[in-house]
């Protein structure tokens, strides 16, 4: 998976400052793309996308009161070869320069990916949005969902992280008291921001031209009535991330049933301790020195929570994606029945 | 010499880019030249993608920034590999004197450079978007002269592309210019809409050939008696039972993942404690 570097251009714009009170507590309460945008994404993927699993890219454009409005973006060549890494800054340095000869906005305002079935939700992810929004406070990630795409209605979500999460990835504390004080649940990871698509005068121009010379759509898809080839996929990785859940659940179960254990011990010696010095003073013999207990029982490490709470995520992804799916199907299925009720 | 069998397909996103870059265009341009991409084919040209090229044009002479095309080119080639220079495009309705001496630059990218033309000012009330060849014409051994031959434009769509640009056509009707991504049952209903309207336009076409006001036409009735049988002659039990299972199943899934998602919210909980 990718790591991206930070970009190291400042942005020359001046910011949307944090407006108090905002529903939304961030600085972004809607993200406004342009068709030329989405268009190119789903170029990127078609062509680049069909081997490995994920496509990636930078998106241009301006910060307009509480409006993030994306007017382009650039593709990223893929981790094929092992290059220096120092090839990605290079590009996107040389990218930027272009661009701003021919004038298109060089703010780097987040970037977008694609999905493979909804599973975005990983330690990569958050790393390079946590720089981003790092550097950019007002950046988002674009999750593109080609699948769904594919079967009849555009898929595509942004998402920041929120600003409880933001702390934690900056003190770098992800053990469990850490994540305990911060009260994080997995539904408050990451917040996702409605999206307006915009078009310029000249561009629905175009669009009333493409109308008129392309032939009406043939293909339906969003009417298909054969659910049980996505919907398996689907399962399959719910089952898979669910047992990554368990092993988890697991690994922390032995760790408290280790802790208890312990406390058992540790009681235990003291006990033992106290005993032997009494009957000693009883003796009449100096009594032990009291040994540090600490030292000598080495306390178990606590698993990371880090992890179980990005599964939780995931699943949480999957399910609603689920939920959606199996929606529109009943829909479907019950206009079908309409359809035959009719016939027969 | 070879001319391209006379089919040019044009990906949207070559459009909607062209049109970005005119609008943003610098003070005192009256037009915008780029460079396009795409994959050659034997009988047809497939433009996939393109790139804005600055330049300057004034009565007399005119200067491209070919460094900055060769730059924009080498960075392009890194993320699609197989995107090779088929041409380059110009706003604009005319094809005027700069644009034999632009075209020759091009000639010597490509090995048969196709020069497209979008008005964008729509001149003519439309968006002509016509691609050329160019050809030698003259006498051989005087002054040969150059000529732009028409080709013919088609539009090619992924299935995804298909998707999106449906999406964007909405943007039409908003006053504003804008339109918000619609939840699922919504998008299902939205179809749904769409297919009544076109069984609509079916059934006056109809009603016109029984009523006598429109000839029938065989080809049609063909079309028509394709539809009619398409729906499938099951018998009612048998659709029942299918129906019910595949509704059994639909419910028996969201209910695993309703129970799945309680359970880590669950386990959040326990584990905080």
């Amino acid at each position: 998976m990718a790591t991206r570097k930070e970009s190291t251009s400042t942005p020359t714009a001046p910011m949307a400052s944090t407006s108090p009170g905002a529903t939304l507590d961030s600085p972004v309460k809607q993200i406004q793309i342009e068709g030329l945008v989405v268009l190119k994404m789903i170029k990127h993927y078609q062509e680049e996308g069909q081997g490995s699993e994920v496509v990636q890219g930078v998106l241009l454009g301006l910060v307009v009161e509480d409006r993030l409005e994306i007017t382009n973006c650039f593709p990223f060549p893929q981790h094929t070869e092992d290059d220096a890494d120092f090839d990605e800054v290079q590009y996107q340095m040389e990218m930027m320069r272009s661009l701003r000869h021919v004038n298109i906005d060089h703010l780097h305002v987040g970037w977008y990916q694609s999905t493979y079935y909804g599973s975005f939700v990983s330690r990569a992810l958050l790393d390079s949005q946590f720089s981003y929004q790092h550097a950019i406070e007002e950046s988002v990630v674009l999750i593109y969902d080609p699948i769904k795409t594919a079967q009849g209605s555009l898929s595509l979500k942004a998402y920041r992280l929120t600003p409880k999460l933001m702390e934690i990835c900056k003190e770098k504390d992800f053990s469990a008291e850490g994540l305990k004080k911060a009260m994080i649940g997995f539904e408050h990871m990451f917040e996702e921001v409605p999206i307006v698509i915009k078009n310029s005068h000249l561009i629905n121009v175009l669009m009333w031209e493409l109308e008129e010379k392309s032939t009406v759509a043939d293909k339906h898809e969003l009417l298909n009535l054969s659910s049980s080839n996505h919907l398996e996929k689907s399962l399959q990785l719910l089952m898979d991330r669910v047992d990554d859940m368990s092993q988890d659940i697991v690994k922390y179960n032995t760790y408290s049933r280790n802790l208890s254990k312990q406390q058992q011990q540790k009681h235990q010696y003291t006990q033992r301790r106290q005993q032997e010095n009494a009957q000693r003073q009883t003796r009449g013999e100096t009594p032990l020195p009291e040994e540090d207990v600490t030292k000598m029982f080495k306390p178990p490490q606590p698993p990371p929570r880090m992890d179980t709470l990005l599964i939780a995520g995931q699943i949480n992804n999957y399910c609603q994606n689920v939920k959606e799916f199996t929606s529109q199907n009943l829909g479907k299925l019950f206009m079908a029945e309409a359809l035959q009720g009719h016939n027969s | 010499m070879s001319v391209y069998g006379p089919v040019v397909k044009i990906h949207p996103v070559v459009l909607a880019s062209i049109g970005d870059s005119y609008e943003r265009r610098n003070e005192g341009a009256s037009r915008v030249i780029g460079t396009l991409l795409g994959t050659i084919d034997k009988h047809s040209v497939e433009v996939t993608n393109c790139f804005s090229v600055p330049h300057n044009e004034s009565e007399d002479e005119v200067a491209v920034d070919m460094e900055f095309a060769k730059n924009m080119y080498e960075l392009h080639k890194r993320v699609s590999p197989s995107e090779v220079i088929v041409g380059w495009y110009a706003t604009g309705f005319e094809i005027t004197e700069h644009s034999v001496l632009i075209h020759e630059y091009y000639s010597r990218e490509a090995t048969n450079p196709i020069h497209m033309t979008m008005d964008t000012a729509l001149q003519s009330g439309k968006m002509n978007i016509r691609a050329y060849v160019s050809a030698q014409m003259g006498v051989p051994g005087k002054t040969v002269g150059v000529m732009f031959t028409p080709l013919s434009v088609k539009y090619k769509y992924y299935d995804t592309e298909r998707i999106g640009v449906d999406l964007l056509q909405r943007t039409r009707d908003a006053p504003n210019t804008t339109n918000g991504l619609t939840s699922d049952l919504c998008q299902v209903g939205g179809a749904a809409g769409r297919v009544q309207d076109m069984l609509a336009t079916v059934l006056t076409y109809i009603e016109d050939v029984l009523s006598g006001k429109q000839t029938a036409d065989n080809s049609v009735g063909r079309y028509l008696m394709d539809l009619v049988n398409k729906v499938p002659k099951i018998t009612a039990e048998d659709f029942e039972t299918m129906l019910n299972s595949n509704i059994n199943d639909l419910l028996m899934v969201t209910y695993l993942s309703n129970l799945t998602q309680a359970q880590i919210a669950l386990n959040e909980k326990i584990v905080v404690l």
